[in-house]
């Protein structure tokens, strides 16, 4: 497909999910309390998009995942959060 | 328009989805065995499960004209406890010769432990031991890419294991290429939140090439859509794709990969 067949297709799509994802940071700084590690990490996931080579999507993901490569003695729980942390 | 789907966890689906997959042209479904959202009690329950897999579900889709296939194992959410683990996995083997089962699955990791490890090589020995193809879950969210690369080191490190009788499911943008790259099949499921969207899978397909690759909806009790695999067809045909390239996509492939096992066959 050509640029502007990609953009026929997915503009308004990715506009929309654009402006979702600019609400949902307004919601975090409209609310009280402290944020935990999961804001800065998809503050620094955001960052993966200024990337200028079309692997945008793969560096976010690894910008999200554990980085570590030995297993890990117990498991703190079943379920995934989305971003890592050290301490979990 | 035909399709099989290769993952889906049909016990906890509706007699109105089969209809539906049916309509949308499935040919086929199949059902590795998964974590019931609840860690059962005892080996009992896992016992109880593997006859609902082998006996009523496959009757219950052959009412709506569907073959049904599955894989039969102790999920990796419940590997934790290894002493279940080694009870299950003690009842498995009686199970391998039933018609419909196509292996052993979906076998993997979940938090990346060092039980989920020992459980995961226990399995890859039992597949091994019994001549069975191997079906592998890839851990979810942020868990993912430390998983799958573990999980690829260990199947690499079985001589015995044949990396095309193997297919490692759940890849994603940062992971597929590590599991085609080792000569395993890749497995792209189609979540509406977690895992991949349509134009995701789609990109993936054209950017790292389908020849060894399948679309699964892994439908299940959670959120998660039985007709996500036709339509990612629809999808790939508005972005020009020929209806040869998405029916060897969505029906060949899945068929290259699980004939593999004479007891996979469609009616």
């Amino acid at each position: 497909m050509t640029r502007q067949q990609i953009l026929d297709l997915y503009f308004m799509d990715a506009r929309s999910k654009l402006i979702d994802l600019a609400a949902f940071l307004d919601r975090v700084d409209r609310a009280e309390g402290e944020a935990d590690f999961r804001l800065a990490a998809f503050r620094a996931a955001l960052q993966e998009l200024h990337g200028g080579e079309p692997q945008r999507a793969k560096a976010v993901l690894l910008s999200l995942s554990d980085p570590t490569t030995e297993p890990i003695a117990a498991a703190p729980g079943k379920g995934a959060i989305g971003a890592w942390h050290q301490t979990h | 328009m035909r399709y099989i789907e290769p993952h889906g966890h049909m016990v906890s689906r509706t007699t109105d989805d089969y209809e539906a997959m049916l309509t949308a042209g499935c040919a086929a479904v199949c059902e590795p065995a998964f974590w019931a959202g609840y860690d059962r009690s005892g080996v009992q329950g896992f016992y109880d499960y593997f006859c609902q897999l082998t006996d009523y579900e496959p009757k219950r889709a052959a009412k709506f004209g569907l073959p049904h296939f599955t894989w039969l194992c102790i999920n990796p959410k419940e590997s934790e406890d290894t002493a279940l683990a080694a009870d299950v996995l003690g009842i498995v083997p009686e199970f391998l010769e039933r018609p419909n089962v196509l292996g052993i699955g979906e076998i993997g990791l979940n938090k990346n432990t060092r039980n989920e490890m020992k459980v995961l090589e226990q399995h890859i020995d039992l597949a091994m031991r019994h001549g069975q193809m191997i079906l592998v879950h890839t851990p979810h969210l942020e868990d993912k890419l430390k998983g799958t690369r573990l999980i690829v080191d260990l199947l690499k490190a079985d001589a015995r294991v044949q990396p095309g009788r193997v297919i490692i499911d759940h890849v994603e943008e940062h992971t597929i290429q590590h599991v085609l790259d080792a000569g395993f099949w890749a497995g792209i499921t189609l979540y509406p939140e977690s895992k991949t969207t349509p134009p995701r899978a789609i990109d993936m397909f054209e950017v790292y090439g389908g020849q060894s690759v399948w679309l699964n909806s892994a439908c299940d009790w959670g959120r998660s859509d039985p007709l996500a695999v036709p339509k990612t067809a629809l999808e790939m045909r508005r972005r020009g794709h020929s209806d040869a390239t998405i029916d060897a996509l969505i029906y060949g492939n899945p068929i290259r990969f699980l004939s593999q096992n004479p007891r996979f066959h469609l009616r």
